[in-house]
C-alpha cells in the first residue's frame, strides 16, 4: 500500500546545510518574522497549565507585543482538550484557531475508543484543530494499516475540524521511516504533517522537516493535493525559523508560505521573533525582562 | 636595557622558533574569532607587526551579553566564600604566567620593571578583592532601627550584567580595577578591551580559562570602541556600564544618553594614569593606582540593596 522510499541522508544533510547558509537581513527578515509570527502555534502543553496561565497565553495570542501596534497575531494557540473551552470563550471573537492535542497525547498509548472520544470531546469544547498522535509501537512492529486505519478513523472524528498528524519524528528511528510515516499520513487523510509532540529530545530538526516536506511534495506532484507541514519542539530561534521558512519555499514554493499551510508549533519561540522584531525596529539588542514569560 | 631587550623579543616572535599568535574574543569561556572577520595590526614600540587582533561588532557584543545573561543566576547563587576561592585562584594563576605577561607588555613597548611592576599590583589587586566576596555583608549589610514590630534589614544582591569599558592604560591592571569589583558583586560582565594595547587583556582571557571561573562570567571583546560602544550602551540586557574618566568624553556622553533606555547605572571613575605616561610609569604612579583601586566602595556601586520586613512578636 505504501513505498518504502530510500532515503540519501548525506544528501538530505548536504541540502540542509547549504539552505542554513542563506542570509536573510532587514526587509526581508521582517517579513519573514512577520510571517512566522502570523504561523505560529502558540502552545502550553503541561500537567500545571492553570486558568491563569491559557488565559495569559491567549491574550499574548491576541496581541503579542503592546508595544509595537502593528504586530499580527498568531495563527493559534495550542492547549489540551479540557482547557479548549476557555481559550475558545477568550478567542471567539478573533481569527485565531484553537488548536488542541487529542488522542492520549503525548504517547498515544491507549484504546482506539479512548482516542475517539478523546477527539470528540476537544470538537465539542469548540476545538478547530486536532493534533493527534500516530501508534509509534504499532508503526515500528510493522502494524502500517493499524496506524492508518486509526488516523482514518480520527479524521472522520475530526469532522470540521483540521487534523494534524504528529509522526513523532524523534522515536521513528530514520529517515526512511519518516518518510514512510508521512505518506501513510498523507494517504489517510492528514491535513497536517507535524514533526513532534515537543514532549521527545530530538524534536524538530532541519533533516527530518525536509524529508516530511519532500512527501508532500511528492503528494501534490500526484494528486495535487495540498498538505501542510508544522515543525514542532526545538525550534527557540527567529534564525532557527527563517532557516525553515527557506526551506520550505525552496522545497515547496511560495504557496506553502502561509499559515493555512505551514505552521510552528512553540512556546519560547514567540518572543525571541519579537526581541528580533523590536532589535531590527530600534537599533537596540532586547532583554527577555521586557517580554511576558508565557 | 629595556629597548634591546624589546627588539631581542620582537625579531624572536618573528623567528622560525616561535610561531605568531592570533589573539581572539574570550566568549562563553571560548576563545571565538570575531563575527566580522575583521583585524587590525597591533604594533610594537619600533612599528613591527606583533599580532593581529580581532575587530569586533554588535554581533560579538550580543554574544557576549546573551553568554553574560545566562551565566549570571549560576555566578550570582555561588556562596560568597566561593566565589573568593574562585577569584582568588586567578591570582594563582596569573602568578604563574607572570613572564608571559611580562613579554608582552615589553613589546608592546614597557620596560621590564614597569612590566613586572603592574603585574606585581595586579596579583596584589586580586588578592585583595578575593578576600571582600564574604565580607560585604558583613561590613555593609545592616540591620535597621524600625518604629513597628519588624526585624528589617538589608543586604546587598548583584545587579545582573555589566558592561567594563577599559581604559587604554594601564591596560591589565585597568581593566582588572574595573573588573574585580563586579566579579565580587556577583555581576557577569562583557570587557570591551584597550585597542591600543590589548595583549594583556587577551592573554588575561587564558588566566580565566585555566582557572576555575565558570565560562561566561568574564566575557572579552577586542576592537575600536567607535563599534563596541554604541551597541553595549544601547543593549536592554546589560544593568550598568563602567569605564574611566580617560574615555572620550562624547563616548561618555552617548553612554549616559543611551542607557536611559533601560535605567543603566552608568559609572567613569576617575582616570588612572595619562596615556603618555606609560612608557615612564614610575613605581610610585603604580603604587598609587593600586592604592586608590583598593576601595569596597566599588563593589557596592555595582550591587542593588534589598531590604527585608521580618514581622516578630514580643
Amino acid at each position: 500500500m505504501i513505498d518504502r522510499i530510500p532515503i540519501d541522508t548525506v544528501g538530505i544533510q548536504e541540502r540542509v546545510a547549504r539552505i542554513c547558509t542563506r542570509s536573510i537581513k532587514r526587509e526581508s527578515k521582517l517579513k519573514a518574522l512577520d510571517l512566522a509570527l502570523r504561523m505560529m502555534d502558540l502552545t502550553t502543553l503541561e500537567g500545571s497549565d492553570s486558568e491563569g496561565k491559557i488565559r495569559q497565553l491567549c491574550n499574548k495570542a491576541l496581541h503579542p507585543y503592546t508595544e509595537l501596534p502593528n504586530i499580527p497575531s498568531v495563527a493559534a494557540v495550542c492547549v489540551y482538550p479540557n482547557r479548549v473551552a476557555l481559550a475558545n470563550n477568550i478567542l471567539k471573537d478573533s481569527s485565531i484557531s484553537i488548536a488542541s492535542v487529542a488522542t492520549a497525547f503525548p504517547s498515544g498509548m491507549s484504546s482506539l475508543q479512548i482516542k475517539l472520544d478523546d477527539v470528540h470531546y476537544a470538537v465539542s469544547e469548540g476545538a478547530d484543530e486536532i493534533d493527534m498522535v500516530i501508534s509509534r509501537g504499532a508503526f515500528l512492529s510493522g502494524e502500517y494499516a493499524r496506524v492508518y486505519d486509526e488516523i482514518s478513523q480520527i479524521k472522520e472524528a475530526c469532522g470540521n475540524a483540521h487534523l494534524k498528524v504528529i509522526l513523532e519524528t524523534g522515536e521513528l528511528g530514520s529517515l526512511e521511516n519518516i518518510r514512510m510515516a508521512s505518506d501513510l499520513a498523507i494517504k489517510a487523510g492528514a491535513d497536517f504533517i507535524k514533526t513532534s509532540t515537543g514532549k521527545i529530545s530530538p524534536a524538530a530538526t532541519m533533516p527530518v522537516v525536509l524529508v516530511m516536506l519532500q512527501a508532500i511534495r511528492d503528494n501534490y506532484n500526484s494528486t495535487g493535493v495540498k498538505v501542510g507541514m508544522k515543525p514542532a519542539g526545538g525550534i527557540r530561534s527567529s534564525k532557527q525559523a527563517i532557516q525553515y521558512l527557506v526551506l520550505v519555499k525552496e522545497t515547496l514554493g511560495t504557496d506553502w508560505l502561509h499559515p493555512s499551510l505551514f505552521r510552528f508549533g512553540a512556546s519560547s519561540l514567540a518572543n525571541d521573533v519579537l526581541m528580533q522584531w523590536v532589535k531590527e525596529k530600534t537599533g537596540r539588542y532586547q532583554s527577555l525582562n521586557y517580554f511576558s514569560n508565557d | 636595557m629595556a629597548k634591546e631587550q624589546s627588539s631581542d623579543l620582537t625579531s624572536h616572535s618573528n623567528s622560525m622558533n616561535s610561531i605568531p599568535k592570533t589573539y581572539k574574543n574570550y566568549i562563553n569561556g571560548e576563545f571565538s574569532r570575531t563575527e566580522s572577520g575583521r583585524y587590525y595590526s597591533v604594533k610594537a614600540q619600533d612599528g613591527k607587526h606583533i599580532a593581529n587582533v580581532g575587530l569586533s561588532t554588535k554581533k560579538d557584543i550580543r554574544n557576549a551579553v546573551r553568554a553574560a545573561r545566562k551565566a549570571h543566576e549560576f555566578w550570582a547563587n555561588k556562596t560568597a566564600y566561593n566565589r573568593g576561592q574562585i577569584i582568588y585562584r586567578i591570582a594563582e594563576i596569573l602568578c604563574g604566567r607572570r613572564e608571559q605577561f611580562t613579554t608582552e607588555m615589553i613589546l608592546l613597548g614597557y620596560s621590564r620593571e614597569a612590566a613586572e611592576n603592574e603585574i606585581q599590583a595586579c596579583i596584589e589587586l586580586i588578592v585583595y578583592y578575593a578576600g571582600w566576596t564574604d565580607k560585604i555583608a558583613q561590613v555593609f549589610g545592616s540591620v535597621n532601627p524600625v518604629a513597628s514590630k519588624h526585624f528589617n534589614f538589608s543586604r546587598q544582591e548583584p545587579i545582573g550584567v555589566v558592561g567594563i569599558i577599559c581604559p587604554e592604560t594601564p591596560s591589565l591592571l585597568g581593566m582588572l580595577g574595573l573588573l574585580l569589583p563586579n566579579m565580587v558583586a556577583g555581576n557577569s560582565q562583557v570587557i570591551i578591551a584597550s585597542k591600543r594595547y590589548p595583549l594583556p587583556v587577551c592573554t588575561f582571557a587564558e588566566v580565566l580559562a585555566t582557572s576555575d571561573v565558570p565560562p561566561g562570567i568574564v566575557n572579552i571583546v577586542t576592537g575600536s570602541k567607535a563599534d563596541l560602544i554604541p551597541p553595549i550602551s544601547k543593549h536592554m540586557d546589560v544593568n550598568v556600564l563602567v569605564g574611566d574618566t580617560s574615555l572620550d568624553a562624547d563616548f561618555r556622553i552617548m553612554c549616559e544618553l543611551e542607557s536611559a533606555s533601560n535605567m543603566k547605572r552608568v559609572f567613569f571613575w576617575e582616570s588612572f594614569i595619562p596615556l603618555n605616561e606609560l612608557n615612564s610609569t614610575p613605581n610610585e604612579t603604580i603604587a598609587f593606582c593600586l592604592n586608590s583601586l583598593k576601595d569596597p566602595y566599588y563593589i557596592l556601586y555595582v550591587q542593588e540593596v534589598k531590604t527585608t520586613w521580618h514581622p516578630v512578636s514580643e
